[in-house]
């Protein structure tokens, strides 16, 4: 990265000036500054109070685990999301969905998720030459360092205080640029309100103390949701039990869905 | 622009940097103005984005009421759930999102599945779930009657468990049963704890992990058979355990 207008590196020869002016002038903004923005957080106060009830976001820090050892494949999670979120039933827009990896013994590795998992997979005619074959539950990734808000022109996808990365559909502008940042391909365009649509974490659900929709009916307990850095939690439980990976970490997103027993095909 | 009474360091400013001066006021007070119109009130309360627009997120409506809102009024299936196979699978997995139904028990009342298609969903047998869940392909598995004609799906255990070690390692058990090692036992090999039936990837059965296991039978000098092939063990290919060669459950072991 060149230079930025805040970053403080060595003068080099001739900068010596430069550095000079622009340590003025950013003393004279900070001494300008100061009451203006005690105002503004005096001003704040009464807001952040009013929030939802009882409920501090700042008191939390979400994530998911998933355990693809115990993923069957029943698409039952994609099911769930799409009657508690109301995603349009069609076979191309998921907010959770499951994919088969199927992988050749001579190297090659197959993908498919026909309907999200939702009606089954279909039979495979070729078993004979599978070498190892899996499902993977997928979904947003609610990184911590998300490539879609960042490109976000108009501030309409953000990051809440407790980790879990929102869209504000009343605000978006459709124009999709996030759809293209995501790496996951977590995001779609919803075909009727045209605007980006994504994994809340079922944020609405969470703030009432209540899991996700797609944890509340995995049948075999491949996700578990709860809260990161709280040994309480049973997602920490699940981080100590289990070697843990992300998806796609040289991305350097930092991811919060975690997976373990992740075969290393998985992308 | 300078007048009478004007201080001396005004008037000495030039005509043209009032005027690129007046230009910078009015396109700050554009900025300022457009700010106003186009920013929305509270945006930036909470951080980068409208702070109303978690509000919005959160009055979404819930459809899944949640395994504890069920356990309140179904005492007696909860209790019958907990100590089954299903004890892990939520009541909504089957009967469908219940949040109307626990505002609204008598007008809305949850379906239950009970055709033959909707088990399968997790139990027809596909190879790419995991080793040990229990399956069965319906084609073959008793056909036509409904699943809950055996299994009660808040008790689901089957009428019969599989109690020897064929009933899901089949493929091992039949070149097994064609090989040299007929005649042994599982047990003989591997140890296998008894809840390996119930959970049997938590607890995997052990294998021989020594040459001298194998030595018991093979190795020259053992008190065996005499018709039991055996090597030197110090000279026969030292460094490897046995089964890296030979496959113990096949016809062809040797």
């Amino acid at each position: 990265m060149a230079d930025g207008p805040c970053t403080s590196g060595e003068p080099g020869p001739g900068r010596g000036l430069a550095q000079d002016r622009r340590a003025f002038l950013r003393s004279c903004v900070a001494a300008g500054a100061a009451p203006l923005v005690a105002g503004m957080v005096v001003a704040q106060e009464p807001a952040a109070a009013e929030g939802p009830a009882r409920y501090d976001p700042r008191e939390h820090y979400y994530g998911m685990g998933v355990d693809v050892n115990k993923c069957i494949g029943c698409g039952r999670c994609a099911e769930a999301c799409k009657a508690e979120n109301n995603v349009p039933r069609d076979a191309h827009h998921f907010r959770t969905w499951v994919e088969r990896y199927v992988i050749q013994a001579h190297g090659e590795t197959e993908v498919d998720s026909p309907n999200g998992g939702i009606d089954g997979f279909p039979e495979r005619a070729d078993e004979a030459g599978v070498e190892r074959t899996f499902f993977v539950p997928k979904l947003c990734n609610h990184c911590a360092n998300p490539p879609c808000v960042q490109v976000c022109p108009v501030g309409a996808t953000f990051t809440t205080e407790d980790g879990v990365v929102l869209v504000d559909e009343d605000w978006c502008i459709g124009c999709r640029y996030c759809i293209q940042a995501c790496p996951y391909g977590a995001r779609f365009m919803h075909p009727v309100t045209r605007t980006a649509q994504k994994c809340t974490f079922c944020y609405h659900r969470v703030v009432q103390g209540l899991v996700p929709a797609c944890v509340e009916v995995c049948p075999t307990g491949a996700r578990i949701f709860g809260e990161v850095h709280r040994r309480s939690s049973p997602l920490e439980r699940f981080r100590r039990f289990n070697e843990i990976q992300v998806l796609k970490p040289h991305l350097n997103t930092d991811p919060k869905v975690f997976y373990a027993n992740l075969d290393g095909q998985v992308r | 622009m300078a007048g009478r009474f004007t201080p001396r360091w005004v008037s000495a400013i030039p005509q043209q940097v009032w005027r690129l001066g007046l230009i910078f006021a009015v396109l700050a007070a554009g900025l300022i103005a457009a700010r106003r119109v186009l920013v929305p009130e509270n945006f930036g309360a909470r951080g980068h984005y409208r702070a109303e627009a978690v509000d919005t997120i959160v009055a979404q409506e819930i459809r899944y009421a949640g395994h504890a809102a069920c356990e309140m009024c179904h005492a007696p299936i909860v209790e019958k759930k907990s100590q089954s196979y299903h004890r892990g699978v939520a009541c909504e997995v089957c009967h469908g999102p219940q949040a109307e139904h626990v505002l609204d028990p008598i007008a809305h009342k949850p379906p239950a599945p009970r055709t033959r298609a909707y088990c399968p969903l997790c139990h027809g047998y596909d190879p790419s779930r995991p080793t040990g869940f229990p399956q069965i392909d319906p084609v073959l598995h008793n056909p036509v009657r409904p699943c809950i004609t055996c299994h009660d799906p808040h008790d689901p255990t089957p009428p019969h468990p599989p109690e020897s070690c064929a009933a899901c390692h089949g493929e091992i058990a039949r070149t097994k049963a064609v090989s040299p090692h007929a005649q042994l036992p599982c047990t003989q090999c591997h140890e296998v704890d008894r809840r390996h039936n119930v959970s049997p990837r938590q607890l995997r059965p052990t294998k021989p992990t020594t040459r001298e296991f194998c030595g018991q039978c093979h190795a020259q000098g053992a008190a065996s058979a005499p018709e039991i092939p055996k090597v030197d063990l110090a000279a026969h290919y030292p460094g490897y355990v046995c089964w890296q060669c030979h496959y113990p459950h096949h016809p062809e072991a040797r």
